[in-house]
């Protein structure tokens, strides 16, 4: 017969970017149950729409994380726009579309260097931060900013891409596109990283879909789920598809990030190719007045901006639901019955951002 | 500009229970669970998917008033209901995983809990 012991893991921790503690209760080296805690940073952002004008508030709801931080701003600017009716230009739409992949491979690509560092594979770890930085010279180049732009505004962007810049861009992208395919390579060939992420932290197509389970977690057991597919910004005319893998485990999450920054690549290129000329905004007259729910896919996954107004320049709320926080409940099912040495990986896997579920 | 659909129903706290059990029957994903303090008042929206419509479910409540927990349904819905907890200072009765105030750790109690009401005395008390 065996005794339980309960582990303390985090919040701090060489595997964890961001404070979640977790108490894991063991049986031997294998773990029965994983009991979350957060709460170290939560900042109370959603509280300041009440002193902030909805128009400064872009860059608080861009502040939100550090990484999916574009997409934050993109998706309070359409919930905004949707309320007060504003029609954003389709160059501003697609100039928002190309920012938000350029920050898509720039999370992924820290997100599998990370993850090579966690499995002690250190060279796989270099070369994905290496290409990561390639990917970052492009968003200051455009935006002045590596990870916090301050690009978009309500009614559109604040900055235009000029067409040269654009074509410099997805040369840049060619350029390094063999070396993203051979990254891609040794993550879905190579014996290491298969022998510690093949069949671990399994997480089924109905557990992922019944638990709330999105993004890479969700694409990963199989569920074609992906905002995307709905065609806000420009995605609807880019012919975009979902990547899905069917196992479930943390090999296909990791495989489903890993191809999205081929996908990336391939967005970029189109939306430069299809990129319309003419203005960058819409002029915002009045302030707004009405409730939007608005969806968008960021790196981890599905995120939601609720934004309630009452004619003021003060909003009501601004309540956002990341994908990290509904990621929380499939972590706690995959942890269940794993070995205590896997738990770090298993955790990575769901691309944990506390900052932005804590907001 | 592509509009997300989103359809809002207005429910009783008693049909909580029962509509999200609809939900659950008709293979809905829960997608979120948020509060919005309204001075005298919040609506909390249940929100639930098939695809990319989504429809919420608004109830209408007050500082006292105890809400059922839906993780029975969803098994998920713990995080959220914690949060209603720790933020608003909701009781939410049958939650298979209860922080007891502990899933957020704010220096303040309750932070987005609606402000209490303040009447102001003039000096000498109130009679004329």
């Amino acid at each position: 017969m065996s005794n339980r012991i309960v582990v303390p893991f985090g919040p701090q921790h060489p595997v964890l970017p961001e404070p979640i503690h977790l108490d894991l209760v063991l049986e031997d080296e294998r773990v029965v149950e994983a009991i979350p805690t957060i709460g170290y940073i939560h900042r109370g952002l959603e509280k300041l729409v009440e002193k902030r004008d909805f128009k400064d508030y872009v860059l608080i709801a861009e502040r939100i994380c550090g990484i999916c931080s574009f997409t934050h701003s993109v998706t309070y600017c359409n919930a905004i726009e949707q309320i007060m009716g504003i029609e954003v230009p389709p160059r501003a739409q697609f100039i928002r579309t190309i920012w938000m992949e350029y920050s898509r491979m720039h999370s992924h690509l820290l997100w599998l260097g990370l993850t090579a560092d966690a499995m002690g594979f250190e060279n796989l770890f270099m070369n994905a931060w290496r290409l990561r930085e390639e990917i970052l010279d492009d968003m200051e180049a455009t935006t002045g900013g590596r990870v916090i732009q301050g690009s978009s505004k309500v009614g559109g962007i604040r900055l235009d891409i000029p067409d040269e810049k654009l074509g410099e861009m997805v040369d840049h992208l060619k350029a390094i596109r063999p070396r993203l395919e051979e990254s891609n390579r040794i993550f879905t060939h190579d014996q290491t990283v298969r022998h510690r992420m093949r069949g671990l932290g399994v997480l089924t197509k109905e557990e992922a879909w019944d638990l709330g389970a999105v993004g890479p977690v969700a694409r990963g057991s199989g569920c074609d789920m992906d905002v995307r597919s709905s065609g806000y910004s420009a995605y609807g005319e880019l012919g975009f598809k979902p990547i899905t893998l069917p196992h479930g485990d943390c090999l296909d999450r990791c495989l489903v990030r890993s191809q999205e920054v081929l996908a990336a690549v391939d967005l970029v290129e189109r939306a430069v190719a299809k990129m319309p000329d003419g203005p960058i905004e819409e002029k915002v007259k009045g302030n707004p007045d009405g409730e939007c729910f608005a969806f968008t896919e960021q790196p981890r996954g599905e995120c939601m901006h609720y934004v309630k107004a009452n004619g003021t320049k003060n909003l009501v709320r601004h309540r956002v639901r990341t994908p990290t926080l509904t990621n929380i409940p499939p972590l706690v099912k995959m942890l269940a019955g794993i070995e205590l040495a896997d738990v770090p990986v298993v955790v990575l896997t769901i691309d944990p951002c506390i900052g932005c579920a804590e907001r | 500009m592509i509009v997300q659909k989103h359809t809002i129903i207005e429910i009783p706290v008693t049909e909580l229970l029962k509509k999200t059990e609809e939900y659950h029957a008709k293979g809905h994903r829960l997608v979120q669970i948020g509060c919005t303090p309204l001075g005298d008042r919040y609506e909390i929206n249940y929100t639930f998917t098939t695809s990319y419509d989504f429809e919420s479910l608004r109830l209408t409540v007050h500082d006292d008033d105890i809400i059922p927990s839906i993780s029975d349904t969803y098994w998920g819905a713990f995080i959220y209901e914690n949060e209603l907890h720790d933020l608003f200072g909701f009781t939410v009765t049958g939650m298979n995983v209860d922080f007891k105030g502990h899933l957020f750790e704010t220096s303040v109690p309750t932070p987005f809990k609606n402000m209490p009401s303040v009447t102001i005395v003039p000096k000498g008390g109130d009679k004329k």
